[in-house]
């Protein structure tokens, strides 16, 4: 029963998107609904993941292993437990909120059936890679995603598409190449590719898991973006269309930091400890760099992804910490920021959608023309600074924590520069409202139509999440104590 | 001394000889049905390769070892050497059939070349080895360059010269190959490829120079760089189905032929030394290329590199490379299979723009050669590409070679950069502006006040331009994109909406049946074989 029900989380996404693609294209309205159809019973399915309960304590909650490919030593095994589970439900919602926006809205450049169908394919690949317990597995899925999302930007993005999922999927490429060398160094040193057997890094030798972690940190730091690794973000973003920039933003970085503790620090803890000095510094670089570019960002959707970059910084500093605190800061710091910066692109690919510019220059005055989405750019930006009550405050707020129980002269430095971080990431974010709402109208902002019913549908529950989760982070952190700790238990 | 011969051992091979025979007759007695009865020689090749790969036997054999020798190895390259011509035939039927080459004398070749793939199949000793490699090529020679030519078609000599470029290179390499043979023969006295060692004594320098000179000369047969040069301008130049056999069978013989040496011979060193040029050059100047078959031969050229560097392990290696080189001449005849359906008539691979929007013409031609180009990126959606990549990397870090499947990941990135170029350059909508064109006088009179009209359709009587032909000719691609109106006579009272001339000038491509046929099964093969590869190796370990 719980077999069937993980295998049909990927199962119905995968067959959705085939049916989707095969209608005719004189159907494309209907198809885009039908698409959405699916992409709700996947969300359901992943909310029913939950229902199962483990039969001890440690292990994933359901479980399917069947061998696939022996002569490579590849399991079909799948998993879910208190770490995945909440990036799981997240990407189910994510990925119906933006098929129902493609049946209300297309954006130019294809038709909108094969938008929804690479949505459902992303959704495929995303949901397998938190799935997968097999590392080999784990790559294969984390390879899915990739042509599909260049296919998303190329297709119905900006115009300078090409160059952004160019270089995109070129750099995830590097990525996940050193992935797949770091999943063989460890499959036949181990002899098994099982995450749940090679956890805490079971027989594997000091050499080789400071290799693994290596590879896999280089390649998941591409993914996540950590700075210096980040450059390709801001052109993809800028140029995705708005659903891309959503499920980019929102669950595809995670794969990056989900893989970093799952794989990374599940695997290879030796190597995780030998690096996690370098990893903390780069993470406080990457949310300083990341502040500070975007204080002086001229476009809208660029200075969102660059608080990506800072953003995704502070979930990097928990996990390289290794404490327990430092790994659930990570994990909600994942969650909210898929919530409050999926909000937040939403809401920037309306405003430009509505007044043709994206630049801040441009735009002013919104809270006079248009009070209800400027009322809906501040809270999210306000809950993406940071603000406690919001969804953003737990994880930067305990990230610094972490740094600081860590103690030593190195993690206080990281934790009172994470911190100033924060402060500058508070500054941008009011710059922008400033910019964006506030002050005289000016041309490119009048006479914007209201928000209509779709967008409003395909807003709330993010708006709705992001309140909750502020308020009872428990949500998230309920079931990830036994996991976290048992990854930290194997940190020497 | 009387050999008993064991003829259930030799079945395929008189099955692919028997279909050349075949072939011939009915050449001669009919004049006709040489295709169906090429194509049903090549099923029958595949049915004796299943049986004998069932009960694997051997034959022609002295007293320890045997110059003909059945296993799965062989069974499933024979399989894959008859279903490649059966394909390349499929592809090759619309070409016949508009008379551009002879059917019979081109079936006939063709059959014999895949006689000379299923000798090395089963080769057991180095002469029937090399014999077999050259049964393979020496029909190639004339099918590279057999082009009749329409009464009014202009000639080119572009064939006959890709003919003679890959004749010369050939025949050179299998001087050095018989060279390198004699060598190792003179050295050790041994020619059963069961036996081959490196020799020992004295004697170990000139059979490690024979080794050597074996694995350079089967080198060219795979296109290795730096022995790579004659490749691009052959397949260039041979009629398409042509270059999809010469980038998949013939590469695989070359393959099976350098597996064979390097298991039993020391020649890692040199061997990664190939590897690592061939695909690292391959990809690199396959980044600058802008015709459709050049971009394909050098990333052809590229992918043996990917093959070479498993065989640089040694006997390790071989399952992984035969399995890598399984997933990649399903893919390549895919891809290949899928640029012959959208030339149509034309009789070459044309540029890379003559692929410009396909995939939203033919939405199942695009599809399909995203598919195969993906896959020989190694990516998904076809998982077959993902696993050869993964197969080939597992190898390498399993035999300690780290180092070298860090330089094959680090040209699949390389390799994406074109792969990508040409799939986007499938849903690329035409750039080309509008042509202005005007109204004659005496034909439909279009009233002063449209010219802002940005796009009358063509479907209106207004708008044939008087030039371009309306009738678009059904050659996709060779005609020009745009000839420009002759507006001097009159004032321009509209402008052609690009989309239109691009719909008019580029008409969806009608898919000859046995090609579509061809692609239906490659297409599927490569989906069943990404799902289940284990099938592969099950085949190659027996």
């Amino acid at each position: 029963m719980t077999d069937l029900l993980l295998v049909s989380v990927l199962a119905v996404p995968a067959l959705g998107a085939l049916v989707v693609a095969l209608l005719p294209a004189a159907r494309d309205r209907a198809a885009r609904i039908v698409a959405t159809v699916f992409a709700a019973v996947t969300f359901v399915l992943t909310a029913l993941l939950a229902v199962p309960r483990p039969a001890r304590a440690g292990m994933p909650w359901s479980d399917v292993d069947v061998a696939w490919v022996p002569a490579l030593a590849v399991r079909f095994h799948l998993g879910v437990d208190g770490i995945s589970y909440p990036l799981v439900v997240l990407t189910g919602l994510l990925t119906l909120l933006c098929c129902a926006y493609t049946v209300w809205r297309v954006p130019g450049g294809g038709r909108g059936r094969i938008l929804a169908a690479l949505l459902l394919v992303l959704e495929v690949g995303i949901l397998g890679t938190f799935l997968a317990l097999d590392l080999v597995l784990f790559f294969l899925f984390f390879e899915v995603v990739l042509l599909p999302m260049y296919a998303v930007i190329a297709g119905w993005g900006g115009p300078e598409r090409r160059r952004a999922a160019r270089k995109f999927v070129l750099y995830t490429l590097f990525g996940s190449v050193l992935l797949l060398l770091g999943v063989f160094t460890v499959v036949v040193a181990a002899g098994t590719g099982d995450l749940v057997t090679l956890a805490g890094g079971a027989g594997l030798s000091r050499t080789v898991q400071y290799t693994a972690f290596a590879l896999f940190a280089v390649a998941f730091a591409v993914k996540a973006p950590l700075w210096p690794l980040h450059t390709w973000l801001p052109d993809a973003h800028t140029e995705a269309p708005t659903v891309g920039s959503v499920i980019l933003a929102g669950v595809l970085l995670k794969m990056g930091t989900y893989g970093l503790i799952r794989v990374g620090v599940g695997v290879a803890p030796l190597g995780a400890a030998r690096a996690a000095p370098a990893l903390g510094i780069l993470a406080v670089a990457a949310i300083l760099v990341g502040s500070l570019v975007c204080l002086r960002q001229t476009e809208l959707k660029r200075l969102i992804a660059y608080s990506s970059v800072g953003h995704m910084g502070f979930v990097l500093l928990g996990i390289a910490t290794l404490t327990v605190t430092g790994l659930q800061a990570a994990l909600i710091g994942n969650v909210a920021h898929g919530i409050i910066t999926g909000l937040l692109f939403f809401l920037a690919g309306a405003v430009k959608d509505r007044a043709h510019t994206g630049s801040l220059a441009d735009l002013g005055g919104l809270r006079e023309t248009a009070p209800r989405l400027a009322g809906l750019l501040g809270f999210a930006a306000i809950a993406s600074l940071g603000l406690p009550g919001l969804a953003g405050f737990w994880g930067e707020a305990f990230a610094v924590v972490a740094a600081v129980e860590r103690g030593g002269p190195l993690w206080l430095t990281c934790a009172v520069l994470a911190a100033a971080g924060g402060a500058l990431t508070a500054a941008y974010f009011l710059r922008l409202l400033r910019r964006v709402t506030h002050g005289p109208a000016t041309p490119a902002v009048t006479g914007l139509p209201g928000i209509s019913r779709p967008e409003w549908l395909a807003w709330s529950p993010l708006v709705l999440l992001a309140l909750a989760v502020g308020l009872v982070p428990a949500l998230v952190l309920a079931a990830a104590a036994d996991p976290v700790a048992a990854l930290t238990g194997a940190v020497p | 001394m009387t050999q008993t011969v064991n003829h259930f051992a030799l079945l395929p091979l008189y099955a692919a000889g028997g279909a050349a025979l075949l072939v011939l007759v009915m050449e001669l007695a009919f004049g006709r049905f040489v295709l169906p009865a090429g194509i049903a020689g090549g099923l029958a090749t595949i049915g004796a390769a299943v049986a004998l790969g069932l009960r694997p036997a051997s034959t022609f054999c002295g007293p320890e070892h045997c110059s003909w020798v059945g296993g799965p190895q062989a069974a499933v390259v024979t399989v894959l050497f008859a279903a490649l011509t059966v394909g390349v035939l499929m592809l090759s039927a619309p070409a016949l059939r508009a008379g551009i080459a002879p059917p019979g004398e081109f079936c006939f070749l063709l059959i014999c070349s895949m006689a000379g793939g299923v000798v090395i199949a089963y080769a057991g000793d180095l002469i029937t080895l090399i014999v077999g490699l050259e049964t393979l090529t020496l029909p190639l020679y004339v099918l590279v360059g057999l082009r009749r030519f329409a009464p009014r078609e202009r000639v080119t000599t572009t064939g006959a010269s890709a003919a003679v470029t890959f004749f010369l290179v050939s025949v050179i390499s299998t001087a050095i190959a018989l060279l390198g043979a004699a060598l190792l023969f003179a050295s050790t006295g041994v020619l059963y490829l069961a036996v081959l060692t490196g020799g020992t004594g004295p004697r170990a320098p000139l059979a490690a120079v024979g080794g050597t000179l074996l694995v350079v000369g089967f080198a060219f047969k795979v296109a290795a760089v730096p022995l790579h040069a004659w490749a691009p301008a052959t397949y260039d130049g041979a009629p398409v189905p042509v270059a999809a056999y010469l980038s998949t069978a013939s590469k695989l013989g070359g393959v099976v032929a350098l597996a064979a040496i390097v298991q039993r011979l020391d020649t890692g060193p040199l061997v990664a030394v190939l590897a690592v040029l061939t695909m690292t050059v391959g990809n690199l100047v396959a980044l600058r290329q802008t015709r459709t078959v050049r971009l394909l031969a050098w990333s052809s050229v590229a992918q043996a590199g990917y093959i070479l560097a498993p065989l640089a392990v040694g006997s390790a290696g071989v399952p992984a490379a035969i399995a890598y080189a399984v997933f990649f001449v399903v893919l390549e005849f895919l891809a290949f299979a899928v640029v012959v359906a959208v030339r149509g008539r034309s009789r070459d691979g044309g540029e890379l723009t003559d692929l410009r929007g396909v995939g939203l013409r033919n939405p199942w031609l695009g599809a399909t050669l995203v598919l195969a180009l993906a896959g020989l990126a190694g990516l998904p959606p076809g998982l077959s590409g993902l696993f050869a990549k993964v197969t080939i990397v597992a190898a390498l870090i399993n035999a300690g070679w780290g180092w070298l499947a860090g330089v094959v990941v680090l040209n699949a990135v390389i390799a994406l950069a074109y792969y990508v170029r040409v799939s986007a350059l499938l849903y690329t909508r035409p750039t080309t502006p509008g042509i202005a064109f005007a109204a004659l006088p005496d034909q439909h009179p279009v009233p002063a006040e449209e010219p802002t009209a940005p796009a009358p359709t063509l479907s209106s009587p207004a708008a044939p331009p008087p030039g371009p032909a309306s009738p678009a000719p059904p050659l996709a691609g060779d005609t020009p994109e745009a000839t420009p109106a002759p507006a001097a006579t009159g004032t321009v009272t509209g402008v052609l909406d690009p989309n239109l001339l691009e719909k008019a000038t580029h008409p969806r491509v009608q898919v000859p049946r046995p090609v579509a046929a061809a692609i239906a099964v490659a297409a599927t093969a490569t989906i069943i074989l990404g799902f289940a590869p284990q099938w592969i190796f099950d085949a190659l370990l027996g």
